[in-house]
């Protein structure tokens, strides 16, 4: 259900076949297995639990010591023991509840050396759940909410779910059932637990946002991956995390702040789900007195939808920002809502390649190949019809997430394709904020030298704004003394790639930024 | 269309967090008060039931009639009776606790207890003569003490002849009974038959149960209600300690029963004096009449029967009718008396596990601190034990409050949903008994319920 959707909402990205992506990592296990002597650790360990954002943290720190070729710590469901198998290690029978250190390395201190840090990094995870024995954290989203208001913080206002997709309904029909409103960061929620809660929380006059929500700042809380927006009149009701985070950001480049941004998830205004959150958001958001104007983030929404939402009588004036073909862009958009709030656009920021440096000049303007590696799904899409031509992939996509994290965590997959560019253009985004990669320029940068160095134009959408916590102006300015033409709108970055893609010669350099 | 509010919007953000904690960790990087939860998958193989059980739209609803039945229970004890005559036992029928078992597959401390109620009743001449009867089942009826309104410590015995505490529930009407209690060492409920312990059954029925009716003819009914709320704050449990309640209900009967019997006051009365654990029994049947006010809601997923036969371990649940879900009852890990060693130890028996299911027992660790070493622990390990059971219960307890924890109310309503979900089972306290028929009391401790009763309950809940 949740494939069938986004393949409509983002017609020309790419996904991956199983076969290749499994392919791709035994290659490159194989490639790090000639490396080393053949040193394994395999362990099955009975009852241990973190999450595979924490696991991959672990995973990635093992690989990064001296003398480890490879290094799996994750939970020991099917996809993981089938990773560590084909990378060939010999594990034991385990079950999805047993934690699997897999960890291989040039000597047998080396390999000794990963277990110890390992030891020393769990130890860290574990301490850090637990206080005085009495103080144990709360189990259940449930328990949490009664945790929450016996504290000096008083009743929870929101619970954020991120467990796996077929347990996330468990834990948000606790939050609704408590009367608090929920944001599903978790996919693969089936539609019809997403529906008989979207429910619940009308009658509880709570919010379900989500499942799928990537995004949301609620009273100055950024949930998920959220920019730092700047407090101001536009409200935000959006069907799409990186379209909102690329709404929100233009905003706040152009001075104009959000009182809150509230997504819904991508099958909200379906025909199947009725634009339920959607609805209950908008309506909550006219209520709200700090919001002036609203803007609706969403692929064009079934019609009966569509009606609904237009029958529901606003007092507060709602600007649609839809996504698709025949749409105007996102940065369009965004222009429009200024239009409606009596403001001129500006000139959105962004750094033209580096003369002599960037690949444009290398290839002499002979045009090439566009690929677009991309980690937003609605940035991916928009890009992709854009542009009109190049293979565009959608690295946030659930087929290649499933046992690893979001791109926007994990760039390694991204990496890999960047590198593998031998001519042509390279379009990707890169998206700052809260939840995000904390500095995504140090491992991208180097890449993008690389890729330039072989003659690829490299073109980046930078979607961030000047207070998020990585900087935005820092990052962009990394990436382009790397090579890479780098662009606040994606709209725009786009239409440079593909100027760069098709033209026969070199198309003018963006504008210069006022950053 | 009307204007919704949503109090989110208005409010400084306090954020749960479930699940990935990288999500947390950016929240406390923008300084947003929030509560993490320490989120782990469910019991393996529940995710669907669990989905199942949790769309169901009685669940919310029946779970609050329910549990709010078993806390607003007022267990009143109104008399003292004879089995044959308050649940109408035909010569020969005996209840035992746990769920329904047979003579074949019942422990030794079972046997033993029911050739002691043989003897008892003069069914059997000796303990072989006993045996062998009881072994062909010929005029024998056994049943479980759960499905007769009734409660009995360890094995659980219950014949025609035995005296009972009737115990009423002022609130909700029902009744429910519960036999007296022997006192320790060779008695009856851990599988003793020797004439002391049937000489000591005469006496109950033919002194102390009759002056214990008579005694409250004269005061009128006792509420057990209070004096369970009372001895909690005592440093009861009111499972392995008793002594707290033992002593508020001497204070309450000691003057009717030297009005109402005289001439039996003394023995009595230091009968009563002489066993810390008399007053189990009225507890147990006060617990037992609160969770039967809590049977039969469509829809709810709440415990309200969890007891031991020395070879199951069996739950009910109030969505599920009379159903028991089982699974092997496992040997208690505790501390042992002289030399006893838990090579001795017997499976798990009895009904008192009947306190859990009302909040009492483990679940009130916290508020008895003077037992901890006995069940192998301290004091911070007794908050822990209920504390956690905070996460697998509906309610807390509008009376039954612990000083220790702020006067918070006891963990209550064992919910099947949240065990699977959580993987926790219920802290169980139970003394321990010997596996050799008629040995007694060998030990006490902490005992763990098998998962397999909770996630079987909780399948059926998705059919029911």
């Amino acid at each position: 259900m949740t494939r069938r959707h986004r393949s409509m909402q983002r017609p020309a990205c790419r996904r991956p076949e199983p076969a290749e992506r499994s392919e791709a990592i035994k290659q490159s296990e194989a490639n790090k297995q000639e490396e080393a002597s053949l040193n394994d650790l395999v362990e099955v360990r009975a009852g241990i639990y973190h999450d595979s954002v924490s696991l991959m943290r672990v995973s990635q720190a093992l690989a990064a010591l001296p003398g480890v070729a490879v290094a799996i710590v994750a939970m020991a469901t099917e996809l993981n023991v089938g990773l560590a198998r084909d990378a060939g290690f010999a594990v034991p029978p385990a079950t999805p509840g047993d934690l699997l250190v897999a960890i291989r390395a040039a000597s047998d201190e080396a390999v000794r050396e990963a277990a110890a840090e390992l030891e020393r990094r769990l130890a860290a995870r574990e301490a850090a759940g637990t206080g005085p024995r009495e103080d144990r954290p709360p189990r259940t989203t449930r328990s949490a909410v009664r945790a929450a208001a016996r504290s000096a913080a008083g009743e929870a206002t929101v619970a954020l779910v991120s467990v796996p997709g077929e347990y996330a309904f468990l834990e948000a029909a606790d939050a609704v059932e408590a009367g608090v409103s929920v944001m599903i960061f978790s996919d693969n929620v089936p539609v019809e637990q997403e529906i008989l809660l979207k429910d619940r929380a009308r009658e509880k006059g709570v919010l379900v946002m989500g499942p799928d929500c990537g995004t949301a700042v609620i009273g100055g809380a950024g949930l998920g991956f959220a920019n730092v927006l700047r407090p101001g009149p536009v409200g935000v009701v959006a069907a799409s995390g990186t379209g909102a985070q690329q709404v929100t950001s233009l905003l706040d480049l152009a001075g104009v702040g959000v009182s809150h941004l509230l997504g819904v998830g991508g099958r909200d205004l379906s025909a199947e789900v009725g634009g339920r959150s959607a609805i209950q958001a908008l309506r909550a958001l006219d209520a709200d007195p700090a919001t002036e104007l609203i803007v609706l983030v969403s692929k064009p929404p079934a019609p009966e939808v569509a009606r609904a939402v237009r029958d529901l009588g606003l007092g507060t004036k709602v600007v649609t920002a839809l996504l698709g073909p025949g749409q105007d862009d996102l940065t369009a958009a965004v222009e429009k809502v200024l239009g409606a709030l009596g403001r001129e656009a500006p000139e959105w920021p962004s750094w033209p390649a580096p003369a002599g440096a960037a690949g444009e000049e290398a290839r002499g303007g002979e045009g090439g190949p566009l690929r677009g590696l991309y980690s937003g799904g609605t940035l991916c899409a928009e890009a992709a019809i854009i542009a009109g031509t190049g293979e565009f992939t959608d690295f946030g996509d659930d087929a290649y997430t499933r046992g690893r994290a979001h791109p926007m965590i994990d760039p390694a997959l991204r990496l890999e394709a960047l590198d593998a560019a031998e001519s042509g253009v390279v379009l990707l985004d890169v998206v700052l904020g809260h939840g995000a990669d904390p500095d995504p320029s140090a491992r991208l940068a180097p890449a993008v030298a690389r890729a330039c160095g072989r003659g690829v134009a490299v073109v980046v959408a930078l979607i961030g704004t000047d207070g998020d916590p990585q900087g935005l102006g820092g990052q962009a300015a990394r990436l382009n003394e790397a090579g890479a033409a780098v662009f606040t709108s994606n709209a725009a970055a786009a239409r440079h790639a593909r100027d760069l893609a098709t033209a026969t010669r070199p198309s003018p350099g963006p504008q210069m930024g006022a950053l | 269309m009307n204007s919704l509010t949503l109090s989110m919007l208005g409010r400084e953000p306090h954020v749960i967090t479930t699940g990935t904690a990288l999500l947390g960790e950016a929240l406390d990087q923008q300084a947003v008060p929030r509560t993490g939860v320490d989120w782990r998958p469910p019991v393996p193989g529940t995710a669907a039931a669990l989905a199942a059980a949790l769309a169901d739209p009685r669940r919310e609803r029946a779970n609050a009639t329910a549990v709010g039945r078993m806390v607003s229970a007022r267990p009143r004890l109104v008399g003292v009776r004879p089995a044959r005559d308050v649940l109408g036992l035909e010569p020969g029928t005996f209840l035992h606790a746990g769920p329904p078992i047979t003579w074949e597959r019942a422990s030794g401390p079972m046997r033993g207890a029911l050739i002691g109620a043989m003897l008892f009743e003069g069914l059997a001449s000796t303990p072989e003569d006993a045996e062998e009867r009881l072994a062909a089942g010929s005029g024998v009826t056994l049943d479980s003490c759960h499905h007769h309104r009734t409660v009995g410590p360890m094995a659980g015995v219950v014949s025609p002849s035995m005296w009972m505490l009737e115990v009423a529930d002022a609130e909700h009407g029902g009744t429910a009974y519960c036999s007296l209690n022997e006192g320790l060492g060779k008695v009856l409920r851990y599988g003793a038959y020797g004439p002391e312990v049937i000489d000591r059954l005469r006496w109950m029925g033919g002194v102390l149960g009759p002056a214990l009716q008579a005694a409250l003819d004269r005061s009128g009914p006792l509420d057990l209600r209070t004096l369970v709320a009372q001895a909690l704050q005592m440093g009861d449990e009111l499972h392995n300690r008793n002594r707290a309640a033992t002593s508020l209900m001497v204070r309450e009967l000691a003057p009717a029963v030297v009005e109402a019997a005289p001439e039996h006051a003394a023995e009595v009365l230091r009968f009563i004096n002489g066993n810390d654990h008399f007053f189990l029994n009225a507890g147990m049947a006060a617990a037992k009449v609160s969770a039967d006010a809590a049977r039969d809601v469509p829809g709810s997923s709440l415990v309200v029967a969890m007891a031991r036969n020395g070879t199951d371990f069996g739950i009910q649940v109030s969505g599920l009718g009379d159903r028991w879900f089982t699974g092997p009852a496992g040997v208690p890990d505790g501390l042992y008396l002289g030399a006893y060693g838990p090579g001795d130890a017997n499976p798990d028996i009895g009904d008192s596990t009947i306190t859990e299911t009302t909040g009492l027992g483990g679940f009130a660790m916290a508020a008895a601190p003077a037992i901890v070493r006995f069940v192998g622990g301290d004091v911070a390990d007794a908050v822990a034990a209920t504390t956690s059971m905070y996460e697998i219960t509906l309610a807390e307890h509008p009376a039954y409050q612990i000083p220790g924890l702020g006067f918070r109310g006891t963990p209550v309503g064992v919910d099947v949903t949240l065990v699977a979900r959580t993987g926790t089972l219920p802290v169980v306290n139970t003394g321990i008994a010997g596996r050799v028929a008629g040995t007694g009391q060998v030990g006490a401790g902490l005992v763990s319920p098998p998962m397999e009763a909770f996630t079987a309950a909780l399948a059926a809940l998705t059919e029911a």
